[in-house]
């Protein structure tokens, strides 16, 4: 995973809350594979109307505007669905930095894993960034991760992280090798777990539900 | 010296630690890991990495999401819906992993036929890439949605590195008035609390009510627990559990079920254990309930009326009100009963079981909807039990279409749609905007709700279809 220290892009006003998993990308663009690219899809029915045309009030797509790297919204941004998809849709846009008073656990938690920092700013913050010239002009913001603040202009905004996102996103480190290197802890787990729990196992393993 | 009382859902992490790092990350064993068409983008990361699925005999796929529901035995028609199905089997096949395919007798929604094969049981961590697998807490296992990397992580180890949650228990006591379901206790709670009120949260459900509940309404209430956040619901294993359990073709037999009984009677809170946050109901207030807007938290009973963007004094909430107003076009202050309906929806993994069926067939039979509707099982058993008890001519003869069972129009991904600019009556989990297909409207209520909305063609007291007639 690409390490996430510093970033420095304009950001984009979203002005809404509860930005669900389906309006980051509908149900019906995710039968795509990955290498076809998910950036033009994101936020498709907010950025097209029913005929594929370019909406007047869209967020994204400003041709006065350069291409955002950061996105600001209110509350509950990314909730409902655990398609990762949502992610991916973002990060090919070009967004590595979602900032909100909150958001889905599930999201949150795919972001990281994706090197996108979702950073969380007080609802009078977000509602400050979202009304701010600078942000509204495109100008570009300086997230630096590790100060856990967000500059726009000459306003300094400090974001929350779970520390543990924070380490894992600076390290861009790879999850599933610090896991392989449990392998022993595994083992003795699973071989006192199949003493303890004997009926935690499918009763037809291997037969029946094939 | 004895142990600090325990809430279930410390008991149940305890029992899965394999290890915690000092950063307090826990690694989780996880018992069941359960996937559908949607896996591919982790099937994909375990490809690159040319790993292999480390336990195979642990994990059980299922066709779902993209499944026709209507010409079935005819055939795929759609080649991109074929694909996707195709891309399930090769996955599954190439790992040797079970796969319940389309034909198979025991298909239907994850969080509805695996359930019913015993594969869900109390006292197991249970994972799919899916948010709405919370379902399975109503067992007493600790389930939970996932995204595709760590669907990735658990094929790749059977484990999942994660934070202890917060503990949030929600109380409800006394009976519930006639015709009130878990699917109003859910949509009170969700109102009550708001769409991310139980952020960060393992959410237990315990009271007398919730004892009362059949398995059915248990699984609607947990499966809504991602509605208000949560990052799962579950409800201590009881009597009620057990019976469901006992014979079911993946749960354990004989004396193995016996033990395994045993254990799980001890799976539930410690009477002084203590939890971070509480929320009480009393089941005594709950009414039928609907949703009026793009968010599951914009609920109200029945006989309330729309709100008014101007009555609310916070500005962001109040534009939130108004936009949602203007995507449902609907007016401030209008009364909910009295809305009118294009069509009707009653399946997807909340509301699509053998008692859902029969609550919105009381309603229905001997009646005419006014409207169209699909009606689609949550399983192929739940389509045979249905239609041993006669109810799929009550649906048919009320003039809707009876259908295969899959996800079908809670998200259509099988091209089950709700038509730009239609607004649906439904007994799914999410009235996102577009969630039902571009520009759809939907409003989120119980079966019994649904089926009156049906009868009426608008929101309606489903109450007073009943009455008289038990
Ligand atoms: S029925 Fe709907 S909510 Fe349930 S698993 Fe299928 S798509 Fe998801």
């Amino acid at each position: 995973m690409q390490p996430f220290r510093t970033l420095e892009a304009p950001a984009c006003a979203l002005a809404r809350a509860n930005v669900d998993t389906d309006q980051l990308i509908p149900a019906r663009f995710m039968k795509r594979s990955r290498a076809q690219g998910y950036g033009p899809v994101l936020l498709h029915d907010l950025r097209f109307g029913p005929n594929g045309e370019a909406r007047p009030d869209s967020p994204l797509d400003r041709p006065d505007r350069p291409m955002p790297g950061v996105i600001v919204a209110r509350r509950n941004f990314g909730c409902g669905s655990s398609r990762e998809a949502a992610v991916y849709a973002l990060l090919d846009y070009g967004i590595r930095c979602a900032v909100a008073p909150s958001f889905g656990d599930i999201f949150a938690s795919n972001a990281v894993k994706n090197g996108l920092l979702p950073a969380q700013v007080s609802e009078a913050e977000a509602e400050a960034l979202l009304a701010s010239d600078w942000v509204l002009d495109g100008r570009p913001v300086v997230v630096d991760l590790a100060a856990q603040t967000l500059t726009a202009g000459n306003r300094v905004v400090t974001f929350a992280i779970d520390p543990v996102w924070k380490t894992q996103l600076l390290n861009g480190w790879d999850e599933i090798d610090l896991t392989l290197a449990q392998a022993d802890a595994i083992a003795r787990f699973t071989a006192a777990d199949a003493l303890a729990r004997p009926w935690a196992a499918p009763a037809d393993a291997g037969g029946g539900t094939a | 010296m004895g142990q600090a009382p325990r809430t279930i859902i410390d008991k149940l992490w305890d029992a899965h630690a394999v290890t915690t790092r000092e950063d307090g990350q826990t690694l989780l064993w996880i018992d069941r890991h359960y996937l559908h068409e949607g896996s591919f983008h982790a099937f994909d990361q375990v490809d690159r990495r040319r790993a292999r699925v480390a336990r195979p005999d642990l994990t059980f796929a299922i066709a779902d999401h993209y499944v026709p529901t209507r010409g079935r035995a005819g055939g795929i028609a759609n080649l991109e819906i074929a694909r996707m199905l195709a891309q399930l089997e090769g996955n599954t096949l190439r790992h040797g992993i079970r796969l319940v395919g389309l034909d198979d007798p025991r298909q239907g929604i994850v969080h509805v036929a695996l359930p019913e094969l015993g594969l869900t049981l109390p006292g197991l961590t249970i994972v799919c890439g899916d948010s709405h697998t919370s379902t399975h807490g109503a067992f007493g296992a600790y389930a939970f949605g996932i995204g595709a990397s760590e669907v990735a992580h658990v094929l790749m180890t059977q484990t999942l590195w994660q934070k202890r949650p917060a503990r949030l228990q929600v109380r409800v006591d006394g009976v519930l008035p006639p015709g009130v379901c878990a699917k109003d206790i859910a949509l009170t709670l969700i109102a009550r609390i708001g769409a991310d009120g139980a952020r960060g949260h393992a959410v237990e459900y315990a009271g007398s009510t919730i004892r009362g509940l059949s398995m059915d309404g248990r699984m609607t209430l947990c499966n809504l627990s991602i509605e208000s956040g949560g990052r799962l619901g579950l409800v201590a294993p009881d009597a009620t559990t057990f019976a469901w359990l006992a014979g079911r073709s993946s749960a354990p037999r004989g004396d193995v079920f016996d033990r395994a009984v045993e254990d799980w009677l001890s799976l539930a809170s410690d009477a002084d254990a203590a939890f971070d946050r509480d929320v009480v109901l009393d089941a005594a207030d709950i009414v039928p309930t609907v949703t009026w807007g793009v968010s599951p938290e914009h609920a109200a009973p029945i006989d309330a009326v729309v709100p008014d963007p101007a009555a609310i004094a916070d500005p962001a909430r109040a534009a939130v009100v108004a936009d949602a107003l203007a995507y449902m076009d609907l007016r401030p202050g209008q009364r909910l009963r009295g809305i009118r309906v294009d069509r009707v929806f009653i399946g997807s993994c909340t509301n699509s079981r053998i008692e859902d069926l029969r609550a919105a067939a009381a309603v229905l039979a001997g009646r005419r909807a006014v409207v169209p509707g699909l009606v689609s099982p949550g399983s192929s058993a739940v389509k045979r039990q249905a239609e041993e008890e006669g109810l799929d001519r009550i649906f048919v003869d009320a003039g809707l279409e009876w259908a295969d069972s899959g996800c079908s129009m809670c998200v259509g991904m099988n091209g089950d749609l709700v038509p730009p600019g239609e607004r649906c009556a439904s007994t799914t989990n999410r009235n996102f905007k577009g969630r039902q297909g571009q520009g759809s409207r939907t409003h989120l209520m119980s079966p019994a709700m649904v089926a009156a909305a049906a009868v009426t063609g608008h929101l309606t007291d489903m109450r007073e279809l009943l009455a008289g007639r038990h």
